[in-house]
């Protein structure tokens, strides 16, 4: 299925702001998290379609996921 | 700090007080609103005779401690007609901090139509006639004042908005660049008009400094402080390499981006005006992805952004501007609102009040949506020089609402929403609804516990529940923040790292020899609130006052959220 990725402020680094990509079938979130490599202690907002979401949802065909590290200040 | 100086317009006379004993252990913002509610008549016109202008450095301001030298302003405010506290950074805080001035109160009205400047030093504080610098803006000002005083000067100054009694006219402060920082809100920078003083000099020459009844318990706790700041990942990672810009796409994914005069919560252009292209641009250009707005800061969350050939353009480039002016008024254009943010800064009005204003403008056919050209055309030849429209846009968001008939107009108590649309983020709307000084995020800034879960988890931005307890918890612990002089985000660490409380009650301790408890912290905090809202009762507002305009009750995009909370959901806020 396709889901599009999209990451901020410093989990940009070394990775991309957003793709489209691909994942078999109930993947979790966590398992995206795991799989770029991004330390799940540093996610402090998952936002899935815009809404708030934790590591153990599963997704689905066309879902958004959105990761931030704790950024906090405006 | 051992001394108050009053300065009485009325008969361009001057003053030097004791600190009256209940004042002692107040600062920042406790003080100037202790000293307004005390003097000030509530009813009275904040451009009257017998409005106060009050400057406070906060209780740490002047010591080592990190981020303590934010400067406190207050007055009734003549944008809201409520009681005012605005902060901002610079070097006036903790130059009156080791001048040990607790606060200068500015009372009353010359006669006639002449201009003043007032000097403070060791010696007290002196009036001067001024007429070179009347007209001119506020980076003119501090260029003239560093040749005639020296470069070391402190300054704060009104601009031409100020002069002309704008209601969004604020106060600089010159921070250690020799550029600007605001006291942005609630139109203060009128009310020093009003007084008909263009600015205020500082030499802190010769100070006696900061004495510390116990430097080593002072310099140990200030260690265990600073390391609390650079633990947290916000004040220790996001906001030093991405400014405050960061939120941009925070909250464009949460659905809570006002764009086009808060009609939508995304903007599509939002990745041009977000923190992350903004520090790669900065980068790009040579510019300063990290900068303070204080001495002593180790946040560093300011920048300083250059344009495209590597030339100055702006400092202290906030969210706020960069997101009431890029999406809300669509500029999308991180350059235009550079500029304009520049142009703000010298002519002196709130970067957030004046850029909500041109939305609203917007909506009611003045330039259309997106047109940057316009804005910095109407800022520089109309605000700047008050023509007919520039008075209507320079008077604030609520103002312009008025003169073109519009009922989409974001403020509460008349001043201007910010970057948050309180239908996706219900905890900031509480704050907005509730907070002494009209719409302010400042006041109780749930939008990290609604969005990333600062302080023990995220509070559904969607929901009603617990929003009212999570902002009165938040402007209760706010009021401690404003009244040591530190910067509003230590809050963040404040709530997350347990070592960061304690180690501020002994820097107080420390620096004054007392103890206080984390309980006096919470009780200030609560008898703070309440003498402001019994100043704005005195006034003439009541629980009425707190309620957000009518159109937050139209669904927002892409959530279709609305303002659902009843009256006396709002008005448990104050049970307290």
């Amino acid at each position: 299925m396709n889901i599009t990725v999209k990451l901020f402020a410093t989990f940009r680094f070394g990775r991309f702001a957003a793709a489209t990509r691909q994942y078999p079938p109930s993947t979790q979130i966590g398992e995206v998290i795991s799989e770029l490599q991004i330390p799940e202690s540093q996610v402090s907002m998952i936002m899935l379609n815009g809404r708030h979401a934790n590591p153990d949802q599963r997704l689905n065909d066309g879902d958004s996921l959105a990761l931030f590290p704790l950024v906090a200040g405006g | 700090m051992d001394k108050i100086l009053r300065v009485d317009m009325n008969n361009l006379s001057t003053h030097i007080e004791p600190v009256p004993p209940e004042w002692t252990a107040l600062g920042g913002r406790a003080l100037t609103s202790t000293i307004v509610a005390g003097e000030v008549i509530p009813t009275c016109h904040p451009l009257g005779k017998d409005n106060k202008l009050v400057f406070a450095p906060g209780l740490l301001s002047g010591t080592t401690a990190a981020n303590s030298g934010r400067f406190s302003a207050g007055a009734k405010s003549p944008l809201t007609g409520t009681i005012k506290e605005s902060n901002a950074g610079g070097l006036a805080a903790q130059m009156f901090g080791r001048l040990g001035i607790k606060a200068l109160i500015i009372e009353g009205l010359p006669k006639g139509d002449n201009w003043y400047s007032l000097h403070v030093s060791k010696d007290g504080v002196s009036i001067a006639q001024e007429t070179e610098l009347i007209g001119k803006g506020n980076f003119a000002v501090v260029e003239a004042l560093e040749k005639r005083l020296g470069k070391k000067t402190g300054v704060l100054t009104i601009g031409p908005a100020g002069e002309m009694k704008m209601l969004a006219a604020n106060i600089s402060v010159k921070d250690s660049d020799s550029k600007l920082r605001s006291h942005g809100r609630g139109g203060l920078g009128a009310v020093m008009g009003s007084k008909r003083i263009k600015f205020i000099s500082i030499d802190d020459s010769g100070a006696p400094g900061i004495q510390l009844a116990d430097r080593e318990k002072f310099t140990a706790a200030a260690r265990v402080f600073a390391r609390a700041l650079l633990d947290h990942p916000g004040t220790g990672q996001g906001l030093p390499t991405f400014g405050t810009a960061e939120m941009v796409n925070i909250v464009n994914e949460a659905g809570g981006l006002p764009t086009r005069n808060f009609t939508y919560g995304r903007y599509e252009g939002h990745e041009t005006i977000s923190g992350e292209t903004m520090r790669e641009t900065i980068i790009a250009r040579g510019g300063k992805p990290r900068h303070g707005c204080q001495p002593g800061c180790i946040i560093q969350c300011s920048q300083v952004y250059n344009d495209k050939n590597g030339k100055y353009v702006t400092s202290g480039f906030e969210y706020e501007t960069i997101e009431t002016l890029g999406a809300n008024a669509c500029l999308g254009n991180l350059d235009q609102i550079a500029e304009a943010d520049y142009i703000m800064d010298d002519i002196g009005v709130d970067s957030i009040e004046t850029s909500v204003a041109f939305g609203v403008a917007m909506e009611g056919g003045v330039l259309p949506f997106g047109d940057g050209e316009g804005v910095l055309r109407m800022l520089r030849e109309e605000i700047g020089k008050g023509t007919p429209l520039g008075r209507i846009l320079g008077n604030g968001a609520g103002n312009v609402g008025k003169a073109y008939g519009i009922t989409r107009v974001p403020v509460v108590k008349n001043q201007a929403i910010p970057a948050y649309d309180p239908r996706s983020i219900k905890g900031i709307g509480i704050t907005y609804a509730t907070s002494t000084m009209g719409a302010d995020h400042t006041m109780g800034y749930a939008v990290a516990t609604n969005l990333m879960g600062v302080g023990g988890g995220i509070v559904d931005p969607l929901k009603k529940d617990g929003q009212v307890e999570l902002s009165r918890h938040l402007q209760i612990a706010t009021v401690m923040l404003d009244s040591m002089g530190l910067c509003l985000f230590i809050g963040f660490p404040a709530a997350d790292i347990p070592t960061c409380v304690p180690a501020l009650m002994d820097m107080i301790n420390a620096r004054f020899g007392l103890e206080l408890t984390p309980d006096w912290l919470g009780g200030l905090g609560v008898t703070t609130l309440k003498t402001e809202r019994a100043f704005n009762q005195a006034a003439g507002f009541t629980n009425k006052d707190d309620r957000l305009p009518e159109f937050f009750r139209e669904p927002l995009p892409p959530h279709n959220a609305v303002w659902d909370f009843t009256d006396e959901e709002i008005d448990e806020f104050w049970n307290f």
